[in-house]
């Protein structure tokens, strides 16, 4: 948590005055507090630090308060990013808060997961000729800040008068959280079903505390009952209560779908189910939801290998390489089939898993899972070559031939994506869906059945946390419109 | 939370749980299961639904006291609750009247077989009950099956101490080689599937069996519960519990339930030392 001297509490507005010009400063981009790699690897604790006070004001500093800001458009929810990072500039943190509140009920959050690099930083000016302004890592300030207020005298958005109408949002992550907190500000009464225990979604079950650490993603979640919502965990939506029946029974007058994309992907080679293989969502469920990494404390094993080799290239790749390193493997491999110019994960977080000793064995496929006696001894991989760009724009990995090798592990990885559960859509055979399964909507989220929104991966496949966000506000606002036209 | 408001002790090892919980009471059929979570940091575990009222709102499920969650559960008393309890998950048993039909339950698989078998009958199914222990004492649900309108009730012992002597196999056999089967459903522990579901295929007669791999969420999430049936990778969780017999790779599912026995002993060990039950 930063700490500041500013005496008045996030909710509080600044007094109105003449502000001098705002000089930019030439310095360059303030670095990012981390602890080192070694001591790192060895817990569970948050990697990057966050700024400083000092360190924050330097940052905002370097803003050239653009007249026509574009890093505004560069974010997925339109965070008014000029206007923050001014408020940073002028100490007037709590206006900064408010500013972000508007547009994006958890910035603690997205401070930290948000690819920062390919929306806002991409298209800010300064970008153009050397380091943007890291406008993520002044995000996350603003948002700790938030909550390191008690929790009455944090940021509250204006919330309107009360219009009697009742809102079901099913899941509790990313995509469910914003259209909750976007829809009770308008004044909607709004309650959250969870089917796990825990709050939060992917934010709980797949993010690793280490990158986002759980008592954040509580202290916002929070910050949303404050605003009247309320949340019931335990509740399968699709199997303890159908959609129609959310409708019919329980009164609601709009639902909003944000399930998430559950169901992980294996890659169909043999010995897939083979002891000591594992989803990513699965490892990293049993980890952060359940908190293995406490065993026998909290009652949840988790099957902790000596050599790991994590299958695949994007964020939850590295996060589960990272993890594997931290439950006290000696070697993790991370195997790819292109090379690391084409992972889909953040340059970061990359760096990140380097740095702590993560081994990339890049250009190979597995062909196999080979064991003994029911457990996993290693992977047969091929090497593979970039050929003509795919449909990805993304040169395609082409296998070598006869150059079959193998991989010494006991634990393998699979982080090779997912596809759409069909539990909710099974009770719900009136919505529409593609043919891999997912939701279809139209640009505001609302779906082929009336009164039903939907957004997040249940829509788009497997995406970001704020693109789930930014949807959940979009169907907000459809909902709304919904509820009083209707 | 979710009170508990009827606890029954079947056997020495074997106690009857019954759960306040209206929303999920109201959805319930035969052969779906429900996650339990006893408190902070305990594990999610999926137990198959023993009985259920939804007009009185309550769910039931049957557990044998073996490691640290069913111990802590076995000390939970009318009036205590559990912290989490999610379901019905899994797709229901295929009900229908397909003739002569014959429930085999063994050991706690009993605890399953008895809403499957009070549902074949009121499918209108000619109903044989096989129930199956390695002794009298861990013979549980007798009462409730005789008061079944059965064909049969056939009670089998590893030991001999109450019914025929011997494995469940044998009743199966019989009534397969007679001719006087249509379907079997078996359900207890993976062995005995696997051996039910083999006699059942030599003479040609249709076998489901009710799965009970390890699971986490149980909504088809984490795919911990991936099992090979008829060569394809299916989660237990969500394209099951209930597969057909002949084709599951039984020699899987008994290696894959077995990846935590060493961490079970742990957690087993960490327990008992403040447990009363274990001095």
């Amino acid at each position: 948590m930063p700490s500041v001297d500013d005496s008045r509490s996030a909710g509080e507005a600044a007094p109105v005055q003449d502000k001098p010009r705002h000089k930019p400063s030439r310095a360059p981009r303030t670095a990012m507090p981390e602890r080192n790699a070694a001591e790192r690897a060895t817990d569970f604790d948050e990697v990057a630090l966050g700024y400083t006070e000092e360190q924050a004001r330097a940052e905002a500093a370097r803003c050239l308060q653009c007249k026509n800001a574009t890093c505004i458009a560069g974010c997925p929810v339109n965070i008014d990013i000029k206007s923050f990072i001014g408020h940073i500039i002028d100490g007037e943190y709590a206006d900064g808060v408010a500013v972000l509140k508007e547009r994006n009920a958890l910035p603690a959050i997205c401070g930290r997961v948000c690819p920062q690099e390919e929306q806002c930083e991409a298209v800010c000016v300064l970008a153009k000729k050397g380091e943007p302004v890291a406008i993520g890592r002044l995000e996350r300030w603003l948002g700790d800040f938030d909550l390191a207020c008690e929790l009455d005298g944090r940021c509250k958005p204006e919330i309107g008068e009360p219009t009697g109408l009742r809102c079901a949002i099913v899941g509790s992550g990313p995509a469910g959280l914003a259209c909750a907190g976007e829809l009770a500000r308008m004044g909607h009464e709004v309650t959250v079903f969870e089917s796990l225990h825990a709050t939060g979604g992917v934010l709980t079950y797949g993010i690793p505390e280490f990158r986002l650490p759980k008592h954040i993603v509580e202290a916002e979640i929070d910050s949303l009952s404050q605003m009247g919502v309320k949340i019931e965990c335990d509740v399968v939506v699709g199997a303890s209560v159908t959609v129609d029946e959310l409708f019919s029974e329980e009164g609601f007058d709009a639902v909003f779908i944000g399930s998430g994309a559950g169901l992980p992907v294996f890659m169909g080679i043999p010995g897939e189910n083979l002891n000591g293989v594992y989803s990513a969502n699965e490892f990293l469920t049993r980890v952060n939801l359940m908190r293995a990494y406490e065993f026998p404390t909290s009652d949840t094993p988790v099957w902790r290998g000596r050599k790991v080799a994590v299958v695949g290239g994007g964020n939850v790749a590295m996060d589960s390489a990272r993890t594997a390193l931290r439950l006290g493997a000696d070697e993790v491999f991370l195997v790819y089939r292109r090379t690391e110019d084409e992972m889909p994960a953040r340059r970061e977080e990359v760096h990140h898993a380097r740095e702590e000793g993560v081994e990339f064995k890049m250009l190979c496929s597995p062909t196999e899972i080979v064991g003994h006696e029911g457990f996993v001894t290693g992977i047969t991989a091929t090497r593979m070559e970039l050929g003509e760009p795919d449909s990805s724009g993304r040169r395609a990995p082409v296998c070598v031939m006869d150059s079959e090798f193998t991989i010494d592990c006991d634990t393998v990885i699979m982080a090779v994506g997912t596809r759409a559960n069909p539990l909710l859509a099974n009770a719900a055979p009136d919505l529409e869906l593609s043919h891999r399964g997912y939701i279809l909507t139209d640009e505001d989220g609302a779906t082929s059945k009336p009164g039903v929104f939907a957004g997040g991966d249940i829509v788009t496949g497997a995406a970001t946390v704020i693109l789930a966000m930014g949807a959940g506000k979009k169907s907000a606002i459809a909902m709304d419109r919904y509820l009083r036209e209707r | 939370m979710f009170p508990i408001i009827h606890k029954r002790q079947l056997s020495e090892s074997v106690f009857e749980l019954g759960v306040q919980a209206p929303r999920i009471a109201r959805k319930v059929r035969a052969g779906q299961f429900l996650i339990v979570r006893t408190g902070e940091g305990g594990e999610r575990v999926p137990f198959t639904f023993s009985d259920w009222s939804a007009e009185e709102g309550w769910v039931r499920f049957i557990f044998m006291r073996v490691g640290k969650t069913s111990h802590e559960l076995s000390h939970l008393e009318v009036g205590d609750s559990l912290a989490d309890v999610v379901g019905p998950l899994g797709v229901p048993t295929h009900v229908e009247d397909v003739g002569r039909i014959a429930v085999i339950g063994g050991g706690v698989g009993a605890a399953v077989a008895y809403p499957v078998a009070r549902a074949m009958v009121d499918a209108g199914n000619e109903v044989t009950v096989v129930l199956g222990a390695r002794n009298e004492d861990l013979l549980i649900l007798r009462e409730e099956f005789e008061a079944l309108a059965l064909k049969e009730l056939i009670v089998v012992t590893d030991d001999g101490s109450a019914g025929e002597k011997g494995l469940v196999t044998a009743p199966l056999k019989r009534m397969s080689e007679a001719g006087a089967l249509d379907h079997a459903m078996a359900i207890g522990p993976a062995i005995m599937m696997k051996f039910c579901a083999a006699t059942a295929k030599e003479h040609g007669v249709p076998c489901t069996v009710s799965l009970n791999p390890i699971m986490v969420d149980g909504t088809g999430m984490c795919g911990a519960c991936r099992v090979s049936v008829d060569g394809e990778t299916k989660f237990g969780c969500v394209d099951g519990p209930d597969f057909d017999g002949w084709t599951v790779d039984f020699e899987e599912l008994m290696s894959r339930q077995r990846v935590y026995v060493d961490d079970e002993r742990v957690a087993d060990a960490d327990y008992s030392r403040g447990c009363s039950c274990h001095q």
